[in-house]
């Protein structure tokens, strides 16, 4: 079975959602930039038309600007060696809503967790979205570039525990 | 009056069958698993968020810590992905020095696997100490190369730390030898194991479609019937000239997860032998590694490789400044548990245990 490469991947996606895709940045890894509110109907494209059935990585880096959510797929089927890098860019940083891939992909929910745990970026329609790493409570998200860097009092840190209902 | 109700019992975190610090939430009707909820964190040391503030060569320390069974493997990812940033050329000595110590890394993690699959099943540690016996003997290896056991920061961006000692290559291929008959041994003694075959077989099956759903790699992606090896699929490094097939097994129960192991082993003493034939002289660390790390280009890489338990990934974002600006572990142990769900559905609560043994996981991976 002949193999999709990514420019021919990019060039269907062109095709098929053309206002979709905003940047194709210049990077070592091929990487497709789409909108925030076309994610979820290009990753059906994607898994169902282009064969990436993988989704080897999640991840969200913290920009100065904006916030990007990463995904590294892969296809197994066809045994892609080059990762195909989407990439979702998040301008509003005091609010960040993206839609859930875990329908998609069930790989992607603990990892969509872990992003909502450490970076705060929310996943609408995820099943069952958590902090999963740390505890509910935990003062901010640590790997925001903003994040405070002190130390932290035993008590602010301390998990928070149901209270006793017989000392109430 | 009678009634049935569910229990919900927590596993863990402090049991011994959990590997380390992991919760379990189970919901049980009767004996028979209903739903359950696995619980990490509790080993979480922020690694990803320290990196931050350390340069790209003071973080190949801290990924020792990730799976600190393989050390070296975890080692080799980070240098990998940051070679590939970094444009940094490997010498082939080292090359093969990291294929060696990658194939030992992999005998040491698959005969641990089988000794905690069977010490979980209630052979009360004797196979587990048979296999720690010999992880020794490669734990001697890797002392004798850079100094230390399991915390081994001997794979650096641009090659390895030092040259392999005086006699290390005489001494590898007498253990290789050794290494096998005693994985016959082992397979002679435990595969075929009646009671073993009664508890394991058709035991947390996992479809090949929910494996790779759930982007679950390795041993345990293969054990489903997935030819699916970073290193055939990438041929990183200098896989390609090696001579070695990459087994399967097709139900994905617990006793195909173990037997796959097995398998992979006699593939890895295969390389072994063929590495350890062909290592040639040579400088072990790039020239100019050092230098191209002090100003590492604005760029961004994913680079990953097939670690015993399966991708592990290191995606390298770098600012220009000598820090990486994030860095993000793919680590396999976690993603490996997102079926743990699918599998334990409907079987009894002692199988649960052997379910989790047959995932192998590593806390200080899934934590980080």
């Amino acid at each position: 079975m002949p193999k999709v490469t990514n420019d021919e991947i990019l060039a269907k996606l062109k095709e098929k959602y053309p206002d979709a895709v905003v940047d194709v940045p210049e990077l070592i890894d091929f990487t497709v930039a789409v909108k925030s509110e076309a994610l979820f109907d290009v990753g059906v494209f994607l898994r169902d038309e282009c064969g990436l059935d993988y989704i080897a990585d999640l991840t969200a880096v913290d920009r100065p600007e904006r916030f990007e959510v990463v995904y590294h797929l892969y296809s197994i089927i066809d045994e892609t060696t080059a990762p195909f890098v989407l990439k979702v860019y998040l301008e509003d940083k005091e609010n960040p809503v993206l839609a859930s891939v875990t329908p998609l992909w069930q790989g992607a929910n603990f990892q969509e967790c872990e992003v909502y745990d450490l970076m705060g970026i929310h996943f609408e329609g995820h099943p069952d979205l958590k902090r999963i790493l740390l505890w509910e409570g935990f003062p901010g998200h640590p790997l925001r570039k903003d994040f405070e860097d002190r130390t932290f009092s035993f008590k602010e840190l301390e998990p928070t525990r149901p209270t006793d209902p017989d000392k109430v | 009056m009678l009634k049935t109700e569910s229990i919900t019992l927590n596993l863990g975190p402090q049991h011994p069958s959990t590997h380390g610090v992991f919760r379990i939430k189970v919901e049980l009707d009767g004996e028979a698993v209903r739903d359950l909820e696995p619980v990490m964190g509790y080993l979480h040391r922020g690694i990803e968020k320290i990196s931050e503030d350390r340069t790209y060569v003071q973080v190949v320390p801290l990924t020792d810590r990730l799976d600190y069974i393989c050390a070296m493997t975890n080692n080799q990812a980070y240098a990998m992905a940051v070679e590939k940033m970094a444009g940094i050329k490997v010498p082939e000595r080292a090359e093969y020095i990291r294929v060696i110590m990658a194939e030992f890394t992999r005998i040491i993690n698959h005969l641990l696997a089988v000794g905690f699959l069977w010490n979980e099943l209630g052979a009360y540690f004797t196979p587990l100490l048979y296999c720690y016996r010999e992880r020794e003997r490669i734990l001697d290896l890797f002392e004798k190369t850079c100094g230390s056991r399991l915390t081994c920061n001997y794979i650096r961006p641009g090659g390895v730390s030092l040259d392999l000692p005086e006699g290390f290559i005489p001494e590898a291929k007498k253990l290789t030898s050794h290494l096998k008959t005693f994985t016959d041994e082992l397979n002679t003694m435990l595969t075929k194991n009646e009671i073993f075959i009664s508890r394991t077989v058709d035991v947390g099956i996992l479809p090949a479609d929910l494996a790779i759903n759930s982007s679950i790699t390795g041993p345990m992606l293969r054990a489903s019937g997935v030819p699916y090896d970073i290193r055939k699929v990438d041929n990183y490094s200098i896989y390609d000239r090696f001579d070695f097939d990459v087994p399967t097994c097709d139900h994905g129960d617990v006793w195909d997860r173990y037997y796959q192991h097995i398998l992979e082993i006699y593939q890895s003493i295969r390389i072994l032998e063929q590495a350890l034939d062909t290592i040639p002289d040579g400088k072990v660390m790039g020239r100019r590694a050092s230098r191209s790390l002090r100003r590492p280009p604005k760029d961004e890489a994913y680079g990953r490789i097939e670690s015993p338990k399966g991708e592990l990934g290191f995606y390298v974002v770098g600012d220009g400044s000598k820090n990486p600006y994030r860095l993000r572990i793919r680590p396999p142990s976690m993603i490996n548990l997102s079926a743990l769900k699918e599998m334990c559905e409907g079987q009894k609560i002692q199988d649960l245990i052997v379910i989790l043994g047959s995932v192998n996981i590593v806390l200080g991976e899934v934590d980080r």
